[in-house]
């Protein structure tokens, strides 16, 4: 038998794939790439800057900030959200009217787009005139998220929980449904209690479903943007602003598009390199013996 | 340990059972004794499952009572019941160690760690699972896997019975025989009782003493197997044990005895009393293949027959014959000549069964 290698006609097929992918993210990275090594000024003023782009933002104390921000703010998400998500999972009836009933509750803030959900909390949260607020004062609580700092935080967080814990919940509700009864039943006849069911039966088998809702959560809430900055307007101050606003006021208010796409990418290499970590010691952890 | 009564026991699924169609398990009172070795026989979807279920509490029944050392158990879970199951299929906890999995149960009971670990060993050595007692158990073969979910239920020697549901299933044959043998061991070691549900006859008379018999969500004969063998009470017990099955004949009555396609069957004079007594008329008699006599010529009392084909099974053959419309089987020693064609045989009277209504007519003389 003689394999022919010398007519592979069959990678032009690949072609169209190729062409998708260099228009929809390689030309436009290469665009920020571009921009974050020149210094330009118009079509035929373009000098050639090296890594200065990248030293400048690196030493800028608004990036440090609002990256530090941004890791506190993604890990307290992560923090409530996932315990949460679990947690309500473990709680919906699994079978009947009252389990849809759950399922479409649940469901309805995923379907908020995000400006109106930061507009449902930015009136929701007044102490004026808004419900939440107003009943916190109401009850001797002196809480304004526009003046102060932790009551925005609280309010940012709170927004958040509220608008995507329904993720965590519905894929470890899933992840739950398709344990097999038999380890229930096998569990009840070992004598195990509620905790060892969960810490050794439930948690394991939810651990596909949580490595993904994790990693969704934490890139979603890293590249947060609309949210904050219709509530708060990443104020007081600059006590909420994450890194996507202090990026969009580098590029589109004070229009530095060299240090914003130094910056971009710096973001861009972060979210990649945290994700990747993250998935390479799930996996690793799952192959050891 | 304890002496497991099921008292006018039933069980239905439905909520409200309109027929004994609907029953899984129907009214039925029964005893398993304290250290017994016993096998729930029955095909597929007889109940068998439903009852050890219910046995173990991961089930309550619909009706009547279930008493461990005639205490009302309905309303315990199978914790405070302290009863172990093993499963069809293989239940391993993934994430754990083989070590862990067999702890367990043991350490779910506040067991203390010294005697944990004295415990597992012991188990661990009956079931060579040594080698890999240390690994992860979701990379164990389906074998060890099941060997694993054996173990949780044998390393509690405190048990008050342990159950098994068809557990060999997924077990290579030449395996089978010697988990089999094993678990004999350790019953005669620990004097645990033991249930074990299946549907091979071989597996149950290999393992137990007393065979339950389940048809159609009751148990039709508890029995040794010879009892069962030679005495069937009821046509599915005769048709069920045994290779082939018992021959089963629709009768009528006739003057001194039954008959069938004009052949007259004689019976004593007990059974015709009996007979005579009895409104129905669904009846049948049946003899084992074993019991047929086949003669080398005629006789008074022997039917002539026609042969139809001889299977030879290396240690016995067996012959199908017709007899009128009748298709009836015999089995025959390996080193007997099978007559061709045409052949004469005799029902002798002491193997010939009676049915009426599907249940045995016993005959007190004998």
């Amino acid at each position: 038998m003689i394999i022919k290698t010398d007519n592979n006609k069959a990678w032009w097929l690949v072609l169209p794939v190729f062409l998708l992918v260099a228009f929809s993210a390689i030309i436009p990275l290469m665009t920020v790439v571009n921009y974050s090594v020149q210094d330009i000024f118009d079509q035929n003023n373009a000098y050639f800057v090296g890594a200065d782009w990248y030293r400048e933002v690196l030493r800028d104390p608004r990036l440090h900030d609002s990256l530090l921000r941004q890791f506190i703010y993604s890990f307290s998400v992560l923090a409530i959200e996932i315990p949460l998500g679990i947690g309500v999972a473990l709680m919906m009836p699994t079978k009947g009217r009252m389990g849809s009933l759950c399922l479409i509750l649940l469901a309805i803030p995923l379907l908020i787009p995000w400006n109106v959900v930061g507009t449902i909390w930015q009136i929701f949260g007044r102490a004026d005139i808004g419900l939440f607020g107003w009943t916190l004062n109401a009850l001797g609580v002196d809480y304004n998220y526009a003046s102060n700092t932790g009551d925005a935080w609280a309010t940012v967080l709170l927004m958040d929980v509220w608008h995507w814990t329904s993720l965590v919940a519905l894929l470890c509700y899933s992840g739950l449904r398709a344990i097999p009864e038999a380890f229930y039943q096998a569990a009840e006849i070992d004598r195990a209690s509620k905790w060892a069911v969960f810490r050794y039966i439930q948690l394991p088998r939810l651990k596909s479903v949580l490595v993904i809702g994790i990693l969704l959560r934490f890139m979603d809430s890293f590249m947060i943007y609309t949210e904050p900055f219709v509530l708060t307007g990443g104020g007081p101050g600059n006590s909420t602003t994450f890194l996507s606003q202090t990026l969009t006021k580098m590029a589109i208010g004070q229009f530095d598009l060299g240090p914003a796409a130094a910056f971009s990418l710096i973001y861009f290499l972060i979210v990649l390199l945290v994700s990747w970590l993250f998935f390479t010691t799930i996996t690793y952890m799952d192959k050891a013996k | 340990m304890a002496e497991i009564h099921l008292k006018s026991l039933a069980h239905s699924y439905s909520a409200k059972p309109s027929g004994p169609a609907d029953y899984a398990i129907r009214e039925m009172n029964h005893v398993w004794h304290q250290g017994g070795a016993y096998a729930l026989l029955g095909p597929s979807g007889c109940g068998k499952s439903t009852l050890l279920n219910i046995i173990s509490g991961l089930l309550a029944p619909s009706e009547g009572e279930v008493l461990f050392d005639n205490v009302r158990v309905n309303e315990l879970s199978p914790k405070d019941r302290n009863i172990a199951q093993v499963f069809q299929f293989p239940v391993i906890y993934d994430s754990m160690t083989v070590f862990d999995n067999l702890a367990f149960p043991l350490r779910n009971a506040k067991v203390p760690e010294p005697k944990v670990r004295a415990k597992v060993n012991e188990v661990a050595e009956i079931l060579e699972l040594h080698p890999v007692l240390h690994n992860k158990a979701k990379n164990l073969t389906a074998d060890e896997k099941q060997k694993v979910s054996m173990g949780r239920g044998l390393v509690r020697d405190d048990v008050s019975a342990i159950l098994f549901d068809e557990p060999l299933t997924v077990i290579d044959p030449h395996l089978k025989w010697k988990l089999r043998r094993k678990l004999k061991q350790i019953h005669e070691q620990f004097n645990i009782t033991m249930v074990y549900v299946t549907h091979d006859q071989l597996e149950a008379s290999t393992f137990a003493d007393k065979i339950a018999v389940m048809y159609g969500g009751q148990i039709v004969q508890f029995g040794t197997p010879r009892e069962l063998f030679e005495s069937p009470n009821h046509t599915f017990v005769g048709f069920f044990i045994g290779s082939p099955g018992m021959n089963l004949m629709e009768v009528r009555r006739c003057e001194g005895g039954v008959a069938f396609n004009g052949f007259k069957v004689a019976l004593s004079d007990e059974l015709n009393e009996h007979l005579a007594l009895v409104p129905s008329d669904n009846l049948k008699i049946g003899i084992r293949p074993e019991f047929v006599h086949i003669w080398d010529g005629p006789t008074d009392d022997a039917f002539e027959v026609q042969v139809k084909h001889t299977e030879d099974l290396g240690t016995y053959k067996i012959v199908t014959f017709e007899l009128g419309e009748q298709t009836l089987k015999a089995r025959l020693d390996e080193d007997r000549e099978v007559p061709n064609g045409r052949a004469h045989v005799s029902f002798p009277q002491q193997w010939l069964k009676l049915y009426v209504d599907e249940f045995l007519v016993e005959e007190q003389a004998r």
